[in-house]
């Protein structure tokens, strides 16, 4: 039993992007995962024969470039490449494509509706508004809008400030923005129906709200709002997957001296008169350190790693009614060659796209109310790329690598926990949805993986299956997140810190939580800041 | 432009904000005329016959908005307004007679779960010092976003205190659920399902959403907020009306009925009066316009008397009404199983469970009716025998969803249909009541349109939500109940604080004018 | 002929359609060089830009027009409707006419630019720099009036420079003596018709033609064996873009940020701050912006855009402006070295109440000579008007040269 300065439980990328701030400060910094491998939800795994999976988070976009660069994640071997565009396939065998080029994007515009080709141009303009205003909160510590300090009091002017500035219209549209549901916000810019489905996926991805409730305008944001080399709302895959993030933020974490414990999970968070002492591990280890850092959910962190008696029974009351239900499954999928889907014959820049499947705000709605009653929904929502058209390192030449993220996928099926008949079942619908739009694709198949929130919780740790490590909504956004009180990192127990996607800004593979938990950390500490301010944008 | 203050003041439509804000203005010395397209005063809030001898308030059928400043500036006891009955609580009605009720955080019936009280008791507390802060700006004109104006950064500040002023805890709580849905809310803090039904009803009524739609919880607040009792006026909701329009003459106002307003008229760059159907034409210096924004803008006023960015806001409101109206005649009182003659008058809701509701409102979002409508009951002949012959009764009932737009269209199939399921669910809770029934009435969102003029038949002009709410209602640039035409107001229900028989657009909008003078 | 073609989903394979005069462009491209210009592609210079240049003020140049997005407005209520949308009096712009004008958003920040031609009554043409179908859409509600956009099926040339009447009057255009600048006439063409239009976008006599595009590529032939003997010569964007700001006049994009796609709202400019206050008329009781430029007009505008007489011969391309206090009031938006009036000019974006005539500034200019770069504070001058404005732009009947 070795004494450290802090210990970091879980080596998601918040975790790890926390552990090597706090290293890079100069803290003895020790981080403990219970999987035998790291990189919680932003991994590449080899689970059948030459493929390797990206089996839980497949794309990058939200990554702040600020801490890309500030741990030099390059340096450390991550490469970040872009793909182009997206197409959201139609029922009638049509599909709307979005391409790489701005002139052949709007003609794919026209040729569903004349007008919505130039309307994208006002929605683009409104939906960059609202990134380059939430971007200027990503790495900044929310306000407790309860609390009369001065730095919260200055930092919530400072937030009344960047809104006020905005003027009339946009204070307004942001407010609207944020209290809207993305169906609504989108019939104010276009008129075609497989337009909206394509524009509205967005809204609903890893959440438990549909197309047409209020506050999946927001959800759309949280998805915009990233950028690959600048180029605002772009997305891109790690080369090697998404292990590869980790794995590089793990090689500076080690390079500034820390040390990796893999393969025991935390049994218990100590605590002894009223601090935090250490974590007890799953095989009875001990290890002490005054900091203990949590990149797990609130729930697991609150509800299972610690004894209730350390813990005020209002708070316990809180942990609990923490809203992070599952709302999406994952199929991972090896391929012998390339399925073929009938309506993108031939067009090779589509293949390499975002594909998703769902072609109308009704639709996508129906899909919600399956998850409402308990059920995956008969006809999902399907986002699926082939990364291995863009990334050759992923699988054997030729044959190909597909995620295929769904929505929705209840936490529990009708109140009743996963079964293996019901995974099964899951399965099927979705590779019958597949196979309706790319005939024999099903014969190719040589591997799948299910993930319903069941597999999510139980090897990733996620409560509930739910990506976000909690909901995005507006109880639980900015100084609500993860719940009011609690939103600046700091536990409830001395010593004790969050750094997972529960907190603010929230889930993605974006690494902000970590970089701002070890910034209040530090600041706790009074050691010298590691933790990069945001990019100003003018 | 007129730089002088406005002497003169047309209010276009004789709904109760119509009839409050002529009469705030005739108060002030204006000279007011209200121009009314139908042959009685009151608009939604009215009685009438809907089968011989039988009366019903077609529109609004309990009140529990009225602004106590509105009833006491305007004298409204003076000019006739008496209640039939006050202090009327809530009845969550049960088939198998395990109902329950809910009066003022208490709950009682054979229905009512112990573990709820102490909660229910703690949820009415908070969800009450919850709505004072929206009751409080419901007062107020709202203030200009972005603008370096002390007056418009005061309203804010004045709200932030508001907000503060309920103490860390409350404050925490006010700012993570005021933007959620109610089902979640209620999971957290209920078990019986009859009891979350109930408050899912109130988060929902009059609303395109949802219990599980984020809003919900505002729309909750909103209701509690107009809510200090529920009563009904003696003689319906068409007495209220009747005293508005009392007060407004007394004051010195002129009351045109069966006088339709076909458009406002223009000079030059500001309204200056309007022109009737038949040709007629009235000049004023200010036009007030009671009706929903939509018709004003769109319809009187015209597209293309507005900057193009502004008409298109109002384009995008939505309006899609989606409560129906039921009007039934009986023979005798209704039987709702397990409750007394007494209860029966109460305010009754029928939906089993949360989940009911949701579904009930699934249907609304593709334009169908609910297969298992929900409903709120008013009996109103229990407590006023002015209504139906004696020993006969009245039952009306808000019953949603029912969409503007459903699929297909309101034909008489369509309605006959949805009030088949309307009955089917009434007859579950009232044994025998389908055999009670002498006649009936469904008013659709498309009939209350075309009756009282409202586009979609919404209650609320405009979907009220938080993105159309206070400073945002209707849209940006006519929040303040002026618009960007000089000279035109508005003061319906499609302003702040929203719809609601509370007089507070029209009282406020008649602030607004009388504020606005000299600054023209 | 009508090449663009987006009917099938397999239009990705094409990212630029040839024009219906590419075949005669491509034939005398020597420097074979080609820019995109939304769905077409353009020629930047055929061959030597200066020669280029030159013919549009000595003897003729022809530009390629037709990617310019067009419009067409018709309908019982045209009128009004554009009446509302742009801020100028359209009902002073008669049938045969054609009119310079902005239009602006509720705050009055301009949208875009353009040209509106009175075809006929009741029907009109609106030529713009960026893309309008959805603001106008949004406009035409409450209107009675019919909006497609129509790039696609008209063919246009711009043929430009002081003999270009005598080249229109050879090829039978008897209406060219009569055709006052912003005039509009037709003519028949082999059965089809023709529109000439005295309008341009350099600032001197010059004509822009309309046609069906099948009959694009005869115009082109019948335009250059009359021009043959008057210097007729094809030019490219770059010849163009010098002499557009010789003549003082202004492009979406360049000199400043249409509103309709700007993020940052304060990028955004009125049109008194892009000395378009000419335009602004408030004598209409409504136009739209009309409410937001009264209070502009009142309380002054925050910007200005000054054109700025350069001391030397130095390029002012983004170059900041001081005032003669040496404090940043704006930049450089557009600049060139003026062949015809030989002087160093730019159009520049200046804080207000900075930017009247005869102010003096400096720039600060950046060039590099043999790869090293200089740095040079020179002495500005704001100027009025056009920085070069020959009286054959106006002189009707027009003479040969």
């Amino acid at each position: 039993m070795r004494r450290h300065d802090a210990i970091v439980i879980g080596a998601g990328h918040n975790g790890i992007a926390n552990a090597a701030f706090l290293a890079k400060a100069g803290l003895d910094v020790l981080l403990v995962e219970k999987n035998d491998y790291i990189g919680g939800a932003a991994v590449s795994r080899n689970l059948h024969g030459d493929w390797i999976y990206s089996n839980c988070s497949y794309v990058c976009s939200l990554l702040r470039p600020e801490i890309h660069r500030a741990l030099d994640l390059a340096k450390y071997g991550l490469q970040v490449v872009p793909y182009g565009g997206s197409v959201t396939l139609a029922e009638n065998g049509d599909y709307f494509g979005s391409y790489p080029d701005e002139d052949a994007s709007r003609r794919e515009i026209m040729r569903h509706s004349p007008r919505d080709a130039d309307a994208a141009h006002r929605y683009e303009r409104d939906i960059m508004r609202q990134c380059r205003f939430i971007r200027q909160f990503l790495l900044r510590t929310a306000p407790d809008p309860a609390s009369f300090k001065p730095r919260d009091l200055l930092e919530l002017l400072h937030i009344g400030r960047k809104l006020w500035d905005l003027g009339e219209d946009t204070i307004a549209d942001t407010i609207r923005f944020y209290t809207m549901s993305i169906a609504d916000w989108l019939d104010e810019y276009f008129e075609s129906p497989l337009l909206k489905a394509a524009y509205a996926g967005s809204g609903i991805i890893g959440s438990a709200l549909g197309v047409m409730s209020p506050g999946t305008a927001y959800v759309l944001l949280h998805h915009a709002m990233g950028d690959v080399d600048g180029t605002a709302g772009a997305w891109g895959f790690a080369r090697g997957g998404m292990g590869a993030i980790t794995a590089a933020m793990q090689r500076c974490f080690e390079a500034h001296g820390g040390k990796t414990l893999a393969g025991n999970g935390v049994a218990r968070i100590e605590v002894r008169g009223g601090a935090v002492t250490g974590v007890t591990l799953e095989n009875g280890d001990e290890h002490r350190a005054g900091i203990v850092v949590s990149n797990m959910t609130l729930p697991r962190t609150f509800l299972e790693c610690m004894d209730p008696k350390d813990l005020r029974p209002e708070f316990l009351e809180k942990c609990r009614n923490f809203k992070i239900r599952g709302s999406s499954g994952k199929l991972n999928i090896a391929l012998e060659g390339l399925p073929d889907f009938t309506a993108l014959r031939g067009n090779q820049e589509l293949m390499r796209a975002d594909l998703h499947i769902s072609d109308s705000i009704e639709r996508l709605e129906r899909a919600y109310d399956d998850w409402k009653d308990g059920t995956w929904s008969r006809d999902p929502y399907v986002d699926l790329l082939i990364p291995t058209l863009t990334d050759p390192t992923m699988a054997p030449p030729g044959k190909h690598f597909m995620s295929v993220f769904v929505q929705y996928v209840p936490p529990k099926v009708r109140g009743k926990d996963w079964t293996d008949a019901d995974r099964d079942g899951f399965r099927d619908t979705v590779l019958d949805r597949i196979e309706a739009h790319a005939p024999g694709f099903k014969k190719m198949i040589a591997h799948v993986e299910v993930r319903t929130p069941r597999e999510l919780e139980a090897e990733v740790g996620l409560t509930e299956g739910n990506i976000f490590q909690g909901e995005l909504t507006m109880d639980q956004l900015l100084f609500n997140r993860p719940i009011p009180g609690y939103a600046q990192y700091r536990g409830p127990v001395k010593g004790l810190w969050m750094c997972g996607s529960s907190n603010h800004p929230g889930g993605g593979v974006m690494a902000a939580p970590g970089a701002n938990a070890a910034r209040e950390i530090l600041m706790h500490l009074k050691k010298p800041n590691t933790v990069p301010e945001g990019w100003r944008d003018d | 432009m007129t730089e002088h203050a406005p002497r003169s003041a047309i209010v276009i439509g004789a709904g109760h904000n119509g009839l409050a804000c002529a009469a705030y203005l005739a108060k002030a010395g204006l000279s007011v005329t209200v121009l009314e397209a139908s042959d009685r005063v009151g608009g939604a809030a009215v009685t009438r016959e809907f089968t011989p001898g039988y009366r019903v308030s077609a529109g609004a059928h309990l009140l529990h908005a009225l602004d106590e400043g509105v009833r006491r500036d305007l004298a409204l006891e003076r000019y006739g307004l008496r209640m039939a009955a006050e202090d009327l609580y809530t009845i969550a009605l049960d088939p198998g007679g395990q109902w329950l009720s809910i009066a003022d955080g208490a709950l009682g019936g054979p229905g009512a779960l112990d573990a709820d009280r102490v909660s229910m008791a703690k949820h009415h507390r908070q969800m009450s010092r919850f709505a004072r802060i929206l009751d409080g700006i419901g007062d107020r004109r709202p203030p200009r976003l972005g603008t370096q104006n002390w007056r418009d950064l005061l309203a804010l500040g004045r709200l932030g205190l508001d907000i503060r002023r309920l103490g860390t805890e409350d404050m925490r709580e006010f700012l993570r659920i005021a933007g959620i849905n109610i089902f979640d809310v209620l999971e957290e803090r209920f078990e019986s399902a009859l009891l979350k039904a109930a408050l899912a009803i109130d988060g929902t009524l009059g609303a395109m959403l949802g219990p599980r739609s984020n809003n919900s919880v505002f729309i909750a607040l909103h209701r509690c907020n107009q809510g200090r009792d529920w009563a009904l006026p003696s003689g319906g909701m068409g007495t209220v009306s009747v005293a508005l329009d009392g007060a407004a003459r007394a004051a010195g106002a002129r009351i045109r009925t069966k006088t339709r307003v076909a458009a406002i008229r223009m000079d030059f760059d500001r309204a200056c009066g309007v022109t009737l159907e038949d040709g007629e034409t009235l000049d004023a210096d200010v036009i007030v316009s009671n009706a929903d924004p939509k018709t004003t803008f769109e319809r009187l006023l015209g597209a293309r008397h507005l900057e193009a960015g502004f008409a298109n806001r109002i384009h995008h409101l939505r309006t899609r009404g989606c409560v129906a109206k039921l009007h039934l005649a009986l023979d005798g009182p209704p039987r709702f199983t397990g409750l007394d003659a007494d209860q029966r008058g109460q305010r009754l809701l029928i939906a089993p469970d949360p989940e009911t509701v949701e579904h009930a409102f699934n249907h609304a979002k593709y334009g169908e009716h609910s297969e298992r409508p929900v409903m709120e009951i008013s009996v109103p002949s229990v407590f006023d025998d002015t209504l139906a012959p004696p020993g006969h009764h009245v039952l009306s009932a808000n019953v949603q969803w029912a969409p503007y737009d459903l699929k297909g269209g309101w034909s008489e199939a369509a309605k006959q249909g949805f009030t088949e399921r309307c009955l089917d669910s009434l007859e579950a809770c009232a044994p025998g009541l389908r055999e009670q029934v002498l006649a009936n009435e469904l008013l659709t969102p498309v009939d209350l349109e075309n009756e009282f003029g409202m586009s979609g038949g919404h209650w609320h002009h405009v979907e009220l939500a938080l993105d159309s709410f206070f400073m945002l209602r209707p849209v940006p640039g006519a929040a303040r109940y002026s618009t960007p035409v000089p000279g035109l107001y508005l003061c319906g229900a499609g302003s702040h604080p929203g719809g609601g028989v509370s007089g507070r657009p029209g009282r406020n909008a008649a602030r607004a004018v009388l504020a606005d003078r000299g600054r023209q | 002929m009508k090449t663009f073609d987006i009917s099938s989903r397999e239009h990705y394979r094409n990212k630029v359609f040839p024009s219906p005069f590419h075949a005669h462009q491509a034939a005398l491209n020597e420097n074979r060089e080609w820019s995109r210009w939304y769905d077409y592609l353009s020629v930047p210079a055929y061959g030597c830009e200066t020669l280029e240049y030159f013919a549009g003020r000595n003897t003729c140049g022809v530009f390629d027009l037709t990617p310019m997005v067009k419009h067409r407005i018709a309908g019982p209520d045209a009128l009004p409707f554009l009446d509302r949308l742009v801020t100028r009096d359209v009902t002073k712009l008669a049938p045969g006419r054609v009119g310079y004008s902005a239009w602006c958003d509720d705050a009055g920040r301009v949208i875009d630019d353009g040209t509106i031609f009175h075809l006929r009554e009741g029907e009109y043409r609106l030529c713009s720099q960026e893309h309008q179908i959805d603001w106008l859409s949004i406009n035409a509600r409450g209107f009675d009036v019919e909006i497609s956009e129509v790039t696609h099926d008209i063919a246009a040339l711009a043929l430009q420079g002081p003999t270009s009447a005598a080249v229109l009057r050879r090829m039978g255009c008897s209406a060219v003596d009569a055709l006052k600048p912003f005039g509009l006439a037709h003519m028949d063409f082999g059965g089809t018709e023709l529109a000439i239009s005295r309008t341009g976008y350099t600032g001197d006599l010059g004509y822009e033609l309309w046609i069906d595009p099948d009959r694009a590529g005869t115009l082109w032939d019948r335009l250059f064996e009359a021009g043959e003997l008057h210097g007729i010569r094809p030019m490219g964007s770059l010849a163009l873009e010098t002499l557009r700001i010789e003549a003082g006049f202004i492009l979406a994009g360049r000199d400043f940020a249409p509103a309709l796609q700007t993020v940052r709202q304060h990028n955004t400019r009125s049109p008194f701050e892009l000395g378009l206050g000419w335009l602004v008329d408030f004598r209409k009781p409504l136009f739209n912006g009309r409410r937001a430029l009264l209070e502009e007009s009142r309380k002054g505008s925050r910007w200005a855009l000054a054109r700025l007489d350069i001391e030397d011969n130095k390029p002012a391309e983004h170059a900041y402006v001081y005032d003669t206090r040496q404090r940043k009031i704006g930049w450089v938006t557009s600049a060139t070295w003026s062949p015809s009036a030989k002087k160093n000019v730019a159009l520049a974006t200046v804080r207000a109440p900075h930017g009247k005539p005869g102010e003096k500034m400096r720039v600060e200019i950046y060039y590099q000579r043999e790869l090293a770069w200089h740095r040079k504070m020179a002495q500005a001058v704001v100027v009025e008007g056009p920085f070069w404005d020959p009286p054959r732009r106006r002189q009707t009947p027009p003479a040969d040269f």
